[in-house]
């Protein structure tokens, strides 16, 4: 694999929580401007992977990562400053999170952090993260209104917008859908095969059949460890490990 | 072993209506011979209504898939065991479909004295109703070398279709008032050939069921005698 294709790669890592290992030996390569998809059993260690990639872990107290995560070639836990490496690798979470404020505020919030205080700045800001998680045309209305008006669907592309405003490099997704319906889900998927063009996009999720709509690559993670990482059309059609056949069908759970 | 009880339920019905059609494609094969053999126009009837039967098991069939598929989305060797059972039920049709063509023949030929004894053309049903037991077995299975063997035994069909062929081709160049029937025989020669073919091909849709490769697993034999040109792929 050509190296400059690689957005991140790990080596090595390893994560506890106290004494309980929860990732082991995880050395994975993440490609640019693809879609990765993280599935396995609850308990695995997927959402724990996904959180090491924009440092979400430091907060919880007891938890010892050992290894490397690289982003961009510079190691993720020595070399970034935290703030710089969660502008770059943005989150988006199971349940919409909006901010209790205005559908502008939220997604003008992430830029003003970062110092943007131009009103015609932050308006074209707004509007182009607002097209490109294709809420824009749902919201351009009402732009001044409670954002927790919206419905659940809106409320994630929403909280993908807010992502998008701060011009990230990855797009970390934790079962953005699970709380949604099915014609949300859709809209959320369309959109993650858009935003591929400009992003990088991992995602965890629960559902097969999304990860087998909308990844390129798939990890299948057990007991911390990846059992099988490959395209997600080997994975789902004729899987190596029969671990990885056993749970995609559904023999074990 | 959690979760499947739908799944596998609905597999066990998928299996138990491909047994049936396989006994019923057996079925039609070796009355469509015996119906030949005796000049038998009530029993060549029956191969008709068989067919009938034969396409409404292959609708069913095809419901039972679909709704797998619709319901419990299957993935990887699932998914494999549904499109493979989709796609045999389309070579046992045609090989029903043979069947009946062949008594189509029978019918016509009812009041004719056969310009030959038949011991060939009934080895080769034979061996071609082996082949479709063979195959279905294989896919019940999901037995690799069943299906092998299945696909290894078209060898045997082949040169019993050579072989008639030669003789059919002598006896016209003797006797030009045969060639009407040796017409009509040399075409049931090439639907019991055609029937081995289809049998092949569930034989390597099985290995695909279990392998996820799709492979020809025929060898092409030469038509002896005839010319040196490798006999015409006949498996799609």
């Amino acid at each position: 694999m050509n190296s400059s294709e690689l957005k991140i790669y790990t080596h090595n890592l390893e994560l506890f929580y106290g004494d309980a290992q929860a990732l082991k030996n995880i050395n994975i390569n993440i490609d640019e401007k693809k879609v990765t998809a993280l599935i396995g059993p609850s308990g695995c260690g997927k959402s724990t992977f996904l959180k090491t990639l924009n440092r979400m872990n430091d907060l919880i107290p007891n938890v010892k990562i050992t290894g490397d995560v690289y982003f961009d070639g510079l190691n993720v836990y020595k070399e970034y400053d935290i703030v710089e490496l969660r502008k770059k690798v943005g989150m988006v979470f199971q349940k919409p999170n909006p901010f209790p404020m205005s559908v502008y505020d939220n997604v003008a919030y992430g830029p003003r952090i970062h110092g943007i205080k131009s009103k015609s700045k932050l308006d074209e800001i707004v509007e182009k993260s607002l097209v490109n998680s294709a809420l824009w045309d749902e919201v351009k209305d009402r732009l001044k209104k409670n954002a927790l008006g919206l419905s659940g669907g809106q409320q994630q592309r929403l909280c993908i917008a807010r992502v998008l405003a701060v011009e990230p490099e990855v797009v970390l997704m934790d079962e953005p859908t699970s709380a949604l319906d099915p014609i949300s889900t859709l809209k959320i998927e369309d959109l993650m095969d858009q935003l591929k063009e400009k992003y990088t996009i991992v995602i965890v999720t629960h559902n097969m059949q999304q990860a087998g709509r909308i990844s390129d690559k798939t990890a299948f993670f057990l007991h911390g460890e990846i059992v099988e990482y490959d395209f997600t059309e080997k994975i789902f059609s004729n899987p190596t490990d029969k671990r990885t056949e056993d749970y995609i069908t559904g023999r074990f759970g | 072993m959690v979760a499947r009880h739908f799944f596998d339920r609905g597999l066990e019905e998928l299996h138990l209506e491909l047994i049936k059609m396989g006994s019923m494609v057996e079925e039609s094969i070796e009355n469509s011979i015996l119906a030949l053999k005796k000049q038998d126009i009530s029993l060549a009837k029956k191969v008709f209504k068989n067919d009938d039967i034969i396409d409404e098991l292959e609708r069913k069939i095809e419901r039972i898939c679909l709704n797998l598929i619709a319901t419990q989305q299957p993935l990887a060797k699932d998914l494999r065991t549904i499109s493979t059972a989709l796609k045999i039920i389309t070579d046992m049709e045609r090989i029903a479909d043979h069947s009946a063509d062949i008594s189509e023949i029978t019918i016509r030929m009812a009041n004719e004295k056969y310009i030959k004894p038949l011991i060939d053309l009934p080895k080769m049903a034979e061996l071609a109703k082996n082949m479709v037991n063979k195959s279905i077995d294989a896919y019940i299975k999901q037995d690799v070398d069943l299906a092998q063997a299945v696909c290894d035994s078209d060898d045997d069909v082949d040169s019993l279709f050579s072989k008639i062929t030669l003789e059919l081709i002598n006896l016209m160049k003797n006797n030009p008032e045969t060639v009407e029937q040796a017409i009509d025989l040399m075409l049931i020669a090439k639907y019991l050939e055609r029937m081995a073919d289809h049998a092949t091909n569930i034989g390597e849709w099985v290995v695909f069921n279990v392998t996820g490769e799709h492979e020809h697993l025929a060898k092409h034999i030469f038509m002896q005698g005839l010319d040196d040109a490798p006999e015409a792929s006949d498996h799609d």
